[in-house]
């Protein structure tokens, strides 16, 4: 990957083409048409990846959660860490669509879509573990609220009916704001489309979209409303997340700076996550253009501030567990995590989460989009490692050391991560060849907007 | 009386504004103006109303609150009063979470079922894609259609071709 001019990082240039709005349109329905063997190659790989969690997925259902490492009192490990990590990465998605529209922020518009998507699919993603986490899968709907005939109800003092109400929210607004900002570009799709059978398909997903001024006007109040209900989820689906830690008694877990310190975290490993899909996609579509340098570096500086919210609250962490005295808390933070036998976990989490963004002080590693590419996959490591050390770390070394116990994953468990890597980047690739991954109606304003002609 | 429908395609938005302005003067009937993009200044133009969605929104949002509040009350407090370890059954602290995310969720959904009535979609067909050359609409054009009388339809035509329309047609209109 070659390294873009750095004096175009200095111009507020966010969409630098002179083509028409033919030409735009054309261009950014482009990868819809494309025959990229990059494409297929990385299709038959994360397809390979897919399988793997299905055959894993079966295994354990078949075989039960006994297939698993955990074991007490290590009762959560992989499938949660999976969990946390999944959709945290989905946050910054929705950071960038709804936060960045509401403040105005104009590079946004044309990685919003990518942020969705990744937002969507990373969301689903961390659903399927706590279900397969269940033992018992087919009881999962057990969490709904329904008259059952053992007459009782879900206890919704408890955390877990918070993060399933959460969770369910999250991935409903989100899919809802995803596919409202789709329509419009469907129907660009159905337009454009070269044979009946695409017009007919793309048609039905258009809604009989006609760019009406009325209908616009309704859809950009439905849109900002829906940016400004997305933007709470942001804080509030990671918060009940943590929750689901920070309410019980285990040293690690009770804290009460558990959800900025979760929400902080989510950030960081989804802005990595967006320069992880992003570069490459730019790079394969040509389309350093459309998201120019000005993108990447300021998704960089992004990573690099939630990189100091996130030493903050290690640092906040560390100080009130030496502060408060308490014997277990001072153990964990103090001994147990930086000295103990996961201490190398915990050294290469401090690496990759505290010492590796400070590369993103030099403007030069933000214009390098191998630079930044290999930082992304270090950093969403990092965070990895930051949940299984929180999850499992702090299980294993609970109040009585006669209760202690290691823990090691089995194949099943790294077969389950690996494959939901796989299924992310399946249904990822899928979405990147069907659906126009630029807002097409939405760039076209911007540049109107930018030029100021009419 | 006998009317038509005339719709006409213009290549700028400049020039799309001009047209609104001058059949606006003629003909009191509704405009509807397509373009492949939003362009606010239009609602003033065309003396669209405020559109009534945030209410929509809002309400519903409420709605899905006390539901939210309802059900952890009803199954939680009243039909299924569990002590645990002497906790008030109203513990409505403990029901926040839930609450806010039912909140969010039935404004959302108000929001896009409202769209959909406000805007009568989805409707896959549409008088206007029967015109040649309107499918440039989502792409790069704008288009005005307008319900003239028949006697008012040559005058029409003449503003539509001075404000620069690049193509004109006609649907007859009952």
């Amino acid at each position: 990957m070659t390294s873009s001019p750095a004096h175009r990082i200095d111009t507020p240039i966010v969409l630098d083409t002179d083509d028409d709005d033919a030409q735009l349109t054309d261009r950014l329905l482009a990868p819809l048409r494309s025959k990229s063997k990059v494409w297929y190659a990385l299709l038959a790989l994360s397809g390979a990846g897919m399988l793997l969690f299905v055959a894993t997925s079966v295994y354990t259902f078949v075989g039960g959660i006994g297939l698993w490492g955990n074991n007490i009192p290590v009762a959560w490990a992989f499938a949660i860490t999976d969990f946390v990590w999944w959709i945290g990465i989905g946050h910054a998605g929705t950071f960038i669509s709804a936060f960045l529209l509401l403040l105005q922020q104009d590079w946004r518009a044309s990685v919003n879509r990518i942020a969705e998507a990744m937002t969507l699919i990373a969301v689903f993603n961390a659903a399927l573990f706590p279900v397969l986490h269940l033992g018992r899968p087919w009881f999962a709907y057990w969490l709904l609220p329904y008259p059952a005939t053992m007459a009782v109800w879900p206890q919704f003092k408890s955390a877990l009916p918070w993060d399933f109400a959460a969770i369910l929210t999250y991935f409903t607004v989100s899919f809802l704001f995803w596919y409202t900002g789709l329509v419009p570009d469907f129907a660009t799709v159905r337009d454009r489309a070269g044979s009946r059978g695409r017009r007919m398909i793309y048609g039905i997903f258009a809604l009989g979209w006609r760019g009406s001024a009325e209908h616009w006007q309704h859809y950009r109040i439905v849109y900002g409303l829906l940016a400004g209900l997305a933007t709470p989820l942001v804080i509030s689906v990671h918060s009940v997340v943590s929750m689901d830690f920070a309410i019980t008694q285990l040293p690690g877990w009770h804290s009460t700076i558990f959800p900025p310190y979760f929400v902080a975290g989510a950030l960081f490993s989804g802005f990595a996550m967006v320069l992880t899909l992003l570069l490459p996609v730019r790079r394969v579509f040509h389309l350093e253009e459309i998201v120019t340098a000005r993108h990447i570096d300021a998704i960089a500086k992004m990573l690099l501030a939630m990189s100091w919210m996130l030493i903050y609250s290690y640092v906040c962490e560390l100080f009130i567990a030496w502060y408060t005295g308490d014997p277990y808390e001072r153990y964990i933070f103090l001994q147990a995590r930086p000295l103990g036998p996961w201490a190398w976990l915990y050294w290469a989490m401090i690496s990759a989460n505290v010492l590796a963004p400070q590369l993103l002080w030099w403007r030069s590693v933000r214009l390098s989009p191998l630079a930044l590419f290999a930082l992304s996959l270090v950093i969403q490591f990092g965070m990895w490692m930051e949940r299984f050390i929180i999850i499992a770390g702090s299980l294993s070394r609970d109040f009585l050391p006669s209760s202690w116990a290691d823990y090691r994953p089995t194949w099943v468990d790294l077969g389950l991560l690996f494959g939901s890597i796989g299924l992310f980047l399946f249904a990822f690739l899928l979405f990147l060849r069907f659906v126009p991954f630029i807002p097409i109606a939405e760039m076209k304003e911007l540049r109107r907007e930018i030029r100021g002609t009419a | 009386m006998r009317e038509q429908r005339l719709f006409a395609e213009f290549a700028s938005t400049g020039s799309l504004v001009e047209a609104v302005r001058r059949i606006r003067e003629r003909t009191a009937g509704p405009i509807e103006v397509n373009s492949p993009y939003s362009i606010p200044e239009l609602d003033d133009i065309l003396g669209l109303k405020r559109s009534g969605l945030p209410r929509v929104c809002f309400a519903s949002g409420v709605a899905g609150a006390a539901v939210g509040l309802a059900l952890q009350w009803f199954t939680n407090a009243w039909d299924y009063p569990l002590n645990v370890g002497g906790r008030p059954l109203l513990s409505w602290p403990a029901w926040i979470p839930v609450t806010l995310e039912l909140a969010i969720l039935g404004a959302a959904i108000g929001g896009v079922i409202g769209l959909l009535v406000a805007t009568r979609l989805p409707r896959l067909w549409d008088a206007a894609f029967e015109i040649e050359g309107f499918e440039r609409v989502t792409t790069d054009r704008f288009w005005l259609g307008a319900a003239v009388r028949a006697e008012d339809a040559a005058r029409v035509r003449e503003d539509l071709a001075a404000a620069g329309a690049i193509r004109i047609a006609s649907v007859p209109h009952e």
